[in-house]
């Protein structure tokens, strides 16, 4: 099965089919480039084959899971908008390309490098909940992935993969591509479409989920660029090729990176899995010399601290949950031996602190009140209670207690470090109080 | 009904409420800030959470936003479970990181829903040891003090004003914890109802700016139950008093009317009761009578020697004081104020209103409405409060598209995000552009004449036994055809019209299209001018020309004029030969006007916060008024005067309300608006004062050490003291709300039968208009009227500020009135080469003013909207062609 395939598509890499068409000394993978390993096949293979419903099955069956963080179940989110003939006419697919996680940047090089392959992951997404347009909301600096996301949505209306009719079917689809005019907090799901309404980036309460009353009040769903990118090779290949790929519990590839004072910073395709040390070692190049691991983030800004004892641990959302993080987006921030965590920590907080909406009180008031304890405790103003407080805080934030999920991610590296680093917080609080001029 | 469980406790709860109103409604205290009663849930503050438990074995239960969870049946939730109690004190100390401490200079201390909130979840000391971070404040007019340093950002008040009430120009700015309410630059705030931000507002960043020039503590005021005088609608209002001032007027609860909102003119409107131009006493020729006693020997003299006395009543003053008139003088002598004109309008009116088979709605029915025509009114300017409830009855459609994907009404940012622009039907046929074209599916501008043709089209079309219109313009019968058919689709149609276009026929053309509509849930609501229009048109009287040709014929020669200042309606060479004709001039009123500078004996009259006394409103309500502050020794309430006079011996408020009820046709049932003066409650009567008053033995002390006696009133229920029954009033005698925790205006829901409902012991007032079915088919249509090359129809532009002549008087107001101008489409102007703030004569048969252009293109061609009431207007002819040139 997989041979056969290999054959079809003259893949050089099969088992990396996100990265297949980026190669070395080429900027980008044109539209020519993109159809020579089966670009658009996928489409062809769903949208010929299949109708709407046959599609989303597809998706369920290959279990792929959102590249976005949450690793929600794709076909099972798709599921909830409304189908048939009593649905509202119009609904929307929007891609989440509103890649601002501190230490991620793995969807802009997808789009940078192969901007074709969001673009027919998007008609098959949209083609399996009959959206009518579709969207992509992105982040406002990624001006290489606007331009060439442009140009390739320019080319996809040209040769029919866009506009009425697509492939001679009765499906039609408008594509928009929209800047963001920045925040980070547009990249929830919810934020976002309103900021592509135009209005104040802040989330919506949830219910009623967007799938039910989304952008414009109609049936949405937001997916993340990785995810949607995986679309074409699961209908191209089929699912049990993609099932074939993963190491551990979950299917397919994942773009993992890793940024720090490792040797060989960057982003790779590996399968879902694969274990953190290998990742680690073998592709980052371990550390830099005269640097030790202390610990990592193994999945963004928002996600906690893990500890080299966890090198072993499976990149997969499940192994990485078990051991009280998250894999978020995959991409991992190293913490070194000579970098303070406590630093490092306020450096996030005050990163996230910035780019609170302003809707909630806890987010709103709490964060930049832990910027100013954290702030008053490396400048040896901190009491013994503070940490106490943080604590508390970190508490006070969880899950659930905040309208979304921005101040909950925030203490995620809190909390740990304060588990993990409390020796380096309560350093801070040895040294002699420095008076204030009064 | 669903069964919830609060901390062991079953209670019956509404059905597709949430938990935090079923907690309030059953009478339990939960803090909470960006939820309000009127505005539903958003979940942004977070204050109200709960712990719920998922099932009768969960014993950790987990935390809930209150406001954003729905009850069911079997919903087991802990308002004390340490976990709830813990975070809602944190969200507190949360919002204290960068509220000021200035409580003792803040004029929200002491109503002050952030106080109350911050006492009721328990946070006392502050762990923050940050600085606070500061803003600019800014100017937004002469009404709303802007602080905003004390913000803490529950995002009710641009909720309010964009969301709930339409504003464009206040908005929220930035982010994170810097979020600034206010506008994109300093200047006063466009919308008709800003004045709610006050008490909107959890704490002290948006204040009642007249009230802070002079301030004093809400619990040192003294305060009565009192009504606005400022349009017909009869808003429930609170004036409070200090040092014989009115220092502020906030709103009081009616769960059929006002609800929790005011507009600008009923709240700023009061300051005449402050103002230079109170008479305070007698005058006689101009000269100053010394003596109350003196005063009232000779008025007596006066109407007692001459042989015939007319009376001339008002329509802003109290049912009491225009029947003592009419006693006086006798119902063949009592004239209403009105020209003839204004009178068979007024006739017209009433009968409208009465005769209809239609409901006559409340303005909360009128929030229910499904699809809304208004016919000729231009209700933001002529009774704002109802524009504001049909900017709430166009969001019935986004309820109902809400309801269907399982989204409950008080989900507030949920259903308008599901809406969009989706509103319900909604026309509007005017002379001019109105403040609710925006939500409107259709608007159609016409002559007053041209207005009421349509009407009567309309109702032609929903049923064809109704007279037709024949020569209907080809443009015009599209839009009745989209009118009738959004009308005839709807369960509760309503049709509001009024006196605004100053045309009889709009109002029967209205009737005539509530009578064609066949829903039993259709309704008809009329719009008048003043306070108490709708109870001097049910007294009757004849028109000024007739009050003129007796003066002149020498039928009369004493004519006794009542708060009416004749000029600022009538034309003036008709008000001259009447005063001027007249031997005696008698004008009792309680402010100076050019009425006064005619009369031969001015007697000083009480405003409503120095009496008692009955309004009734647009729908037939009567509602009573209470005195908030003694009156200075001369001023007497107008009724008293005249009864003195001879006009009857009633032994006080309650006596001549209740020979009103039962002498005159139409007032049975006026008196028990409220409770008798004999009303107690085990044995005390009402205070004016709070518990909290203070200040009581100081006041005067500057005067004289000892404390006088309080006053005694012996005509109302309430005294002029602390002391009494103030928690266990009725409605009708309840000037503010107070419960113990709940210091702010918040506390009105300790008094509700619900959240958000009619208040325990029923709304005040009582309607005098029964259900009837009497309305014929009217067929009085006007003929088809071509516009006049060179000539314009002079139609009446009704301003906010500036209509009305009372808040004319108000310092806050009179800032914001607009010049006297006359308003021309583009088009019109450009042919007389007048650019908008030119100058221009309108001359209208012989006589010319001068006024200045404005630029309307929602205005036809053809057609002047020249400001009504506004000072410069006095006399105009309405209704008639004119002749307008640039000034040269």
């Amino acid at each position: 099965m997989f041979g056969k395939f290999l054959k079809k598509s003259k893949n050089r890499n099969p088992d990396k089919p996100l990265t297949r068409n980026i190669v070395d000394g080429r900027a980008y993978a044109t539209l020519s480039d993109y159809q020579s390993t089966g670009g658009y096949e996928g489409l062809r293979t769903a949208i010929t084959t299949m109708d709407s419903l046959g599609v989303q099955q597809v998706v369920k069956d290959s279990e792929l899971r959102g590249r976005g963080g949450a690793g929600f179940p794709t076909g099972l989110k798709w599921s909830f908008v409304p189908m048939g003939e009593k649905a509202p006419e119009t609904k929307y697919f929007v891609v989440n390309a509103d890649e601002m996680e501190p230490g991620t940047f793995k969807d802009r090089v997808l789009m940078e490098k192969d901007p074709h392959q969001l673009i027919e992951g998007m008609v098959i997404g949209s083609y399996a909940i009959r959206a009518t347009a579709a969207y992509i909301f992105l982040r406002g600096e990624y001006h290489l992935s606007a331009e060439r996301l442009s140009q390739a949505i320019a080319e996809a209306y040209q040769q029919g993969f866009l506009g009425k009719n697509i492939l001679g079917s009765d499906f039609s689809l408008d594509l928009y591509l929209h800047s963001s005019a920045g925040r980070y907090i547009c990249g929830e799901e919810t934020a976002l479409l309103n900021a592509l309404e135009g209005k104040r980036a802040i989330p919506r309460a949830k219910p009623p989920f967007p799938q039910i009353s989304g952008l414009w009040g109609k049936p949405t769903i937001v997916n993340n660029v990785e995810t949607v990118c995986n679309l074409p090779h699961i209908f191209f290949y089929g699912v049990e090729w993609y099932a074939g790929l993963g190491r551990g519990k979950d299917q397919g590839t994942k773009l993992f990176g890793a940024s720090g004072r490792v040797k060989n910073p960057n982003v790779w395709e590996l399968p879902m899995g694969t274990p953190i040390r290998e990742i680690l070692e073998e592709h980052a190049g371990g550390m830099q010399d005269g640097y030790q691991l202390k610990g990592f983030l193994p999945g963004g800004a928002s996600t906690d601290f893990m500890l080299p004892e966890h090198l072993d641990v499976l990149m997969d959302f499940d192994a990485i949950a078990e051991h009280g993080s998250r894999m978020g987006t995959g991409t991992m921030i190293i913490l070194d031996d000579k970098t303070c965590p406590v630093k490092m920590v306020l450096n996030l907080e005050q990163f996230f602190s910035r780019e609170s909406c302003g809707w909630c009180t806890p987010c709103r008031d709490g964060l930049p009140w832990v910027v100013t304890i954290l702030e008053d405790l490396i400048a040896g103003k901190g009491q013994a209670s503070d940490l106490e407080l943080l604590e508390h805080q970190t508490k006070m934030m969880g899950p659930g207690n905040t309208f979304c999920a921005l101040a909950p991610g925030a203490m995620e590296p809190l909390q740990s470090a304060l588990k993990y680093f409390r020796g380096d917080f309560e350093k801070y609080l040895e040294r002699p109080v420095v008076k204030e001029a009064e | 009904m669903p069964k919830i469980e609060i901390d062991g406790t079953i209670h019956e709860v509404e059905d597709g409420q949430n938990v935090l109103q079923a907690c309030l409604s059953t009478g339990l205290d939960l803090p909470y800030f960006c939820w309000h009663p009127a505005m539903g849930s958003v979940g942004a503050c977070r204050q109200c959470m709960v712990t719920q438990y998922s099932s009768p074995e969960d014993t950790k239960g987990r935390l809930v936003v209150g406001c954003m969870t729905p009850v069911s049946e079997g919903l087991r939730i802990s308002l004390n479970d340490s976990e709830a109690v813990e975070f809602r004190a944190d969200i507190i100390e949360l919002l204290m990181t960068n509220h000021p401490h200035d409580c003792p200079v803040c004029e929200e201390g002491g109503q002050c829903h952030l106080q109350d909130m911050t006492v009721m979840s328990g946070h006392t000391s502050r762990k923050y040891r940050g600085k606070k971070r500061t803003h600019r404040n800014q100017y937004l007019g002469p009404f709303i003090g802007h602080e905003m340093n004390r913000c803490i950002a529950c995002y009710r008040c641009v909720r309010y004003y964009q969301d709930y009430a339409g504003g464009q120009d206040l908005g929220v700015f930035g982010a994170h914890n810097h979020v600034y309410f206010g506008r994109s630059e300093d200047g006063v705030l466009e919308n008709e109802f800003s004045g709610n931000l006050v008490e909107v507002c959890p704490t002290g960043v948006f204040t009642d700016k007249p009230n802070g020039k002079n301030y004093s503590r809400k619990w040192d005021l003294q305060t009565a139950p009192s009504i606005c005088a400022h349009c017909s609608l009869g808003c429930n209002t609170t004036p409070g008093e200090r040092y014989g001032e009115l220092r502020s007027v906030v709103n009081r609860y009616h769960g059929e009317i006002n609800r929790y909102f005011l507009c600008d003119r009923g709240r700023f409107g009061y300051g005449f009761v402050n103002a230079e131009s109170r008479i305070k006493t007698a005058s006689i020729d101009h000269q100053e009578v010394v003596g109350e006693g003196n005063a009232v020997e000779h008025f007596r003299g006066l109407v007692q020697i001459q042989e015939t006395v007319i009376g001339i009543g008002s329509p802003r003053a109290s049912v009491e004081s225009n029947y003592a008139l009419r006693e006086l003088v006798g119902e063949d002598q009592f004239y209403s104020g009105w020209t003839e004109a204004e009178n068979t309008l007024m006739e017209t009116a009433l009968r409208v209103v009465r005769e209809t088979d239609a409901a006559n709605p409340t303005l909360a029915e009128i929030e229910r409405a499904d699809a809304v025509l208004i016919l000729g009114e231009d209700l933001t300017n002529t009774a704002p409060i109802m524009a504001l409830a049909v900017r709430q009855a166009v969001r019935n459609a986004s309820f109902d598209a809400a309801e269907s994907v399982g989204i409950y009404q008080w989900q507030d940012a949920a259903v308008r995000e599901l809406a969009q622009d989706l509103l319900s039907p909604l026309f509007i046929v005017s002379t001019g552009s109105t403040r609710l074209d925006d939500v409107a599916t259709g608007v159609y501008r016409a002559s007053p004449d041209e207005i009421a043709r349509l009407g009567f089209a309309v109702a032609h079309r929903l049923d064809s036994s109704a007279p037709g219109v024949g020569d209907l313009a080809a443009a015009a019968s599209d839009t009745v055809k989209e009118i009738a058919e959004a009308l005839a689709n709807a369960k509760r149609p309503l049709v509001i019209s009024g006196t605004g276009c100053m045309t009889a026929a709009v109002l029967e053309a209205a009737s005539n299209i509530a009578r064609a509509l066949a829903s039993a849930g259709k309704a008809l609501s009329v719009v008048v001018p003043d306070c108490n229009s709708m109870g001097l048109a049910m007294m009757g009287g004849h028109g000024l020309e007739d009050a003129k040709k007796v003066v002149e014929f020498g039928v009369a020669n004493t004519v006794v004029v009542i708060e009416n200042d004749l000029y600022r309606n009538a034309p003036r060479e008709l008000v001259d030969d009447l005063l001027g004709k007249a031997k005696n001039v008698v004008v009792i009123d309680h402010s100076s006007h050019a009425t006064t500078e005619k009369a031969g004996l001015v007697l000083p009259a009480t405003s409503f916060a120095e009496s008692e006394g009955t309004y009734i409103n647009n729908e037939g309500r009567a509602q009573r008024f209470f005195s908030v502050m003694q009156p200075s020794e001369e001023m007497r309430n107008t009724w008293q005067w005249l009864a003195d006079a001879g006009a009857g011996d009633w032994s006080g408020s309650d006596d001549i309300i209740a020979s009103c009820g039962n002498g005159l046709l139409g007032f049975k049932g006026v008196e028990e608006a409220a409770p008798t003066a004999e009303f107690r409650i085990s044995g005390m009567k009402v205070p004016r004062q709070s518990h909290r008053y203070s200040g009581r033995t100081a006041m005067r002390a500057n005067l004289a050490v000892s404390e006088p006696q309080q006053p005694i009133d012996r005509d109302s229920p309430l005294s002029f003291s602390m002391e009494g029954a103030a928690r266990e009033a009725p409605p009708s005698l309840m000037s503010t709300s107070w419960a113990p925790a709940w210091n702010s205006n918040h506390a009105i829901i300790k008094f509700q039968q619900e959240v958000g409902g009619s208040l325990q012991g029923g709304d005040p007032g009582k309607r005098l208009f029964q259900p009837s079915s009497e309305a014929n088919w009217y067929d009085g249509i006007p003929a088809s009227s071509e516009p006049v090359d060179r000539r314009w129809l002079v139609v009446p532009n009704h301003q906010i500020f500036g209509s009305e002549p009372l808040s004319c008087g108000s310092p806050a107001v009179a800032e914001r009135i607009d010049a006297f101008s006359v308003t021309l489409n583009g088009d019109d102007l450009a042919r007389l080469q007048i650019e908008s703030g030119d100058m221009l004569e309108l001359s209208i048969e012989g006589n010319t003013t001068i006024a200045e252009a404005r630029q309307d293109d929602g205005v036809p061609s053809g057609i002047a909207a020249v400001g009504c009431g506004v000072p410069g207007s006095e006399g105009i002819a309405w209704l008639k062609q004119a002749e307008i040139r640039k000034r040269g």
